[in-house]
């Protein structure tokens, strides 16, 4: 849907810049996913090269699935990213609510103070937070790494949630208020599916970040059982030898959940973003 | 049933006073319009009668019962947006219904009442779409049909009419006196525009920066016009507002009706030039360049008059109003 201005040319350049970014951009990870179907002496003699009838190999996929606990790790990686998401959402949004709806002392105070982890990172905080789950006996459990992950998201949540709820009309609300809902049901009925996009951009936001950590799985639950994906796939990575054949095997299999799920919340995104267009 | 009474309402924002101490009593049956400039204040007035902003002192009866702590719902009140506010997800029948279904209501009952009110509204057609699915004017009907169903002691309506086109502004406000006969319900209705005030209003409450300037009836309001503010606010063309000095008078504002003045080509009070005129059909304005400033005369019917001519207008006796230094009118 070019506007009538645009003259092709323009729109060719234009066109030229996204796709060289995304040549960019995909560039690693189709080279992680080719040299995964590859044996090893061809990864190393011709890395660019597409895997042949000669150099094809399932090595690293037997390998990863023969190591066993490598359905539990996806299993690790997927509920810690599913429910730390599910929580910054839950409390984003309240908190959000809250500080766009009420009026209250302190609320501009309060709203900086959430959004303060946006510009500090939680890693700094890392050898309390160890402290911490020592003490409470959270240690090389999931709900250490939720925890975590759950208050490492929330800043940005509140930020653009509060940003977005600003927007959703005062008159809807009131008209809840005066039929009868509650405080809660206005917030979960009215104005939660309003600000869905809103909600899906944060939950990409969200999702990457923790999928992709190796900090706090290595330092909080390193156990077997509490592996996640990312940190699954180091046993592989030696002080020698590395077998690649793995590595990338491994990799490339993480890709896939995160590709559903961004697939899941980017339709939710384009469904608001052209509900709003078309209004 | 339905009545209301306002002891001495205070609202403040931070150190912003909205509202300044407001006393009213609506009766039982009454359609009241407060009208007043944008910013005066009559949302804010609205919106703590219906409970959704508490009041900083004061206190709210409905039908003699103080409710200061009662939530919206359970004020007997409907109240109908500016921005018709309907719920986005639900059908033309649930936005309707939704008041009475969390109020506990039997579902036979809701479906009644949610008949009754979209047969009043000619909505039978459009009951199972969505809001994004309807016109400015029909989203509007539904929103009124929402109040209606939840059958309240007291309707409150901010500005209902300003999203919509001219011809549906008229034929809505047709409907909405139409509604006020047939439901016999106590209605408060909030506009900027005072000639929906005029046309609709049993009663007229003029808001001025917080503050009541007068209450009454349009004719009331019109005829005898308390503060210089009202005499302005009210009447279309805009009343002439003159410096008395300048007059010779000892008034500190002289108003007259541009309505209530004559013109003639060779005498008459006051001389002027004609600026520019505007041929209505049913009137026509004319804008007078005096010695004292500018002056609107209304004359009714087809008139042919040059730009830059000479004019005598005279006011007509009895029909000039004198306000002194406060803006308050001084009887004469
Ligand atoms: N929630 C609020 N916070 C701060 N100021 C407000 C708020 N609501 C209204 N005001 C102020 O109160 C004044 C009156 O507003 P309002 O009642 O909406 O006026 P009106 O409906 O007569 O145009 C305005 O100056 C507005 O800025
Ligand atoms: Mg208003």
């Amino acid at each position: 849907m070019a506007r009538p201005t645009a003259s092709p040319f323009r729109m060719g350049l234009v066109h030229l810049a996204l796709v060289i970014y995304t040549l960019i951009a995909l560039f690693p990870v189709f080279l992680t996913v080719i040299n995964s179907f590859k044996d090893r002496s061809a990864i190393f003699r011709d890395p660019l090269g597409l895997p042949m009838p000669k150099s094809f190999s399932l090595v690293g996929y037997e390998t990863v699935l023969k190591q066993g606990d490598f359905a539990l790790y996806f299993q690790n990686s997927f509920i810690v990213t599913a429910v730390s998401i599910f929580f910054v959402l839950l409390f984003g949004a309240m908190a959000a609510f809250a500080l766009s709806e009420y009026r209250f002392r302190g609320n501009t105070l309060m709203g900086l103070y959430l959004a303060l982890g946006i510009m500090i990172p939680i890693r700094l905080g890392t050898v309390a937070i160890l402290q911490g789950m020592v003490a409470t006996g959270l240690v090389n459990t999931l709900t250490a790494l939720i925890l975590v992950y759950t208050a490492q998201g929330l800043p940005l949540a509140v930020f653009i949630l509060n940003e977005f709820m600003r927007t959703v009309s005062d008159d809807l609300k009131n008209a809840g208020r005066i039929d009868g809902l509650s405080e809660y049901s206005i917030f979960f009925r009215l104005v939660l599916p309003l600000v869905r996009p809103a909600m899906a951009t944060v939950a990409v936001f969200t999702m990457i970040p923790i999928w992709n950590d190796l900090w706090f799985p290595l330092i909080l639950a390193p156990s077997d059982a509490t592996k996640t994906i990312t940190l699954g796939s180091q046993v592989f990575i030696g002080q020698f030898v590395t077998n690649w054949n793995a590595v990338l095997a491994a990799l490339t299999l993480a890709i896939v959940p995160v590709l559903v799920l961004y697939m899941l919340f980017s339709r939710q995104l384009i469904r608001g973003i052209t509900a709003g267009a078309v209004k | 049933m339905g009545s209301l009474k306002i002891q001495d309402i205070r609202k403040s924002f931070g150190h912003v006073d909205v509202l300044k101490g407001i006393d009213l009593e609506v009766e039982d049956g009454e359609f009241v319009i407060f009208v007043g400039p944008s910013g005066c204040g009559k949302s804010t007035l609205l919106r703590v009668i219906a409970g959704l902003e508490d009041a900083t002192s004061g206190d709210i009866l409905i039908d003699g019962k103080r409710v200061n702590n009662t939530p919206p719902a359970k004020r007997g009140i409907a109240m109908v947006f500016q921005t018709y506010a309907l719920y986005p997800h639900l059908t033309v029948r649930d936005n309707m219904g939704l008041g009475l279904k969390q109020a506990g209501k039997p579902a036979a009952e809701i479906k009644e009442r949610t008949a009754i009110a979209s047969a009043m509204l000619s909505l039978d057609d459009y009951l199972e779409r969505r809001p994004s699915e309807l016109s400015g004017g029909q989203r509007q009907r539904v929103a009124i049909g929402r109040a209606i169903v939840r059958e309240p002691e007291l309707f409150l309506f901010d500005e209902p009419l300003s999203n919509l086109d001219a011809a549906l502004r008229v034929n809505t406000r047709l409907e909405i006196a139409r509604l006020h006969r047939q439901l016999k319900a106590t209605m408060i209705y909030v506009t900027h525009d005072q000639v929906e005030a005029m046309t609709l209003a049993d009663k007229i409450v003029v808001l001025n920066k917080g503050r009541i300037e007068q209450v009454g009836t349009p004719m009331e309001l019109y005829n005898n016009p308390q503060t210089v503010f009202v005499a302005g606010f009210i009447g279309s063309p805009q009343m002439n507002l003159i410096d008395g000095g300048k007059l010779g008078d000892t008034a500190k504002t002289v108003g007259i009706r541009p309505e209530h003045i004559q013109v003639s080509a060779k005498e008459g009070t006051w001389k002027g030039s004609v600026i520019h005129v505007e041929h209505l059909g049913a009137d026509t304005i004319l804008y007078l360049q005096t010695e004292f400033g500018p002056l609107t005369v209304r004359l009714f019917g087809e008139h042919d008059y040059e730009v830059d001519g000479v004019l005598y207008a005279t006011p007509d006796k009895g029909r000039t109003y004198r306000f002194d230094a406060e803006g308050k009118i001084v009887r004469s």
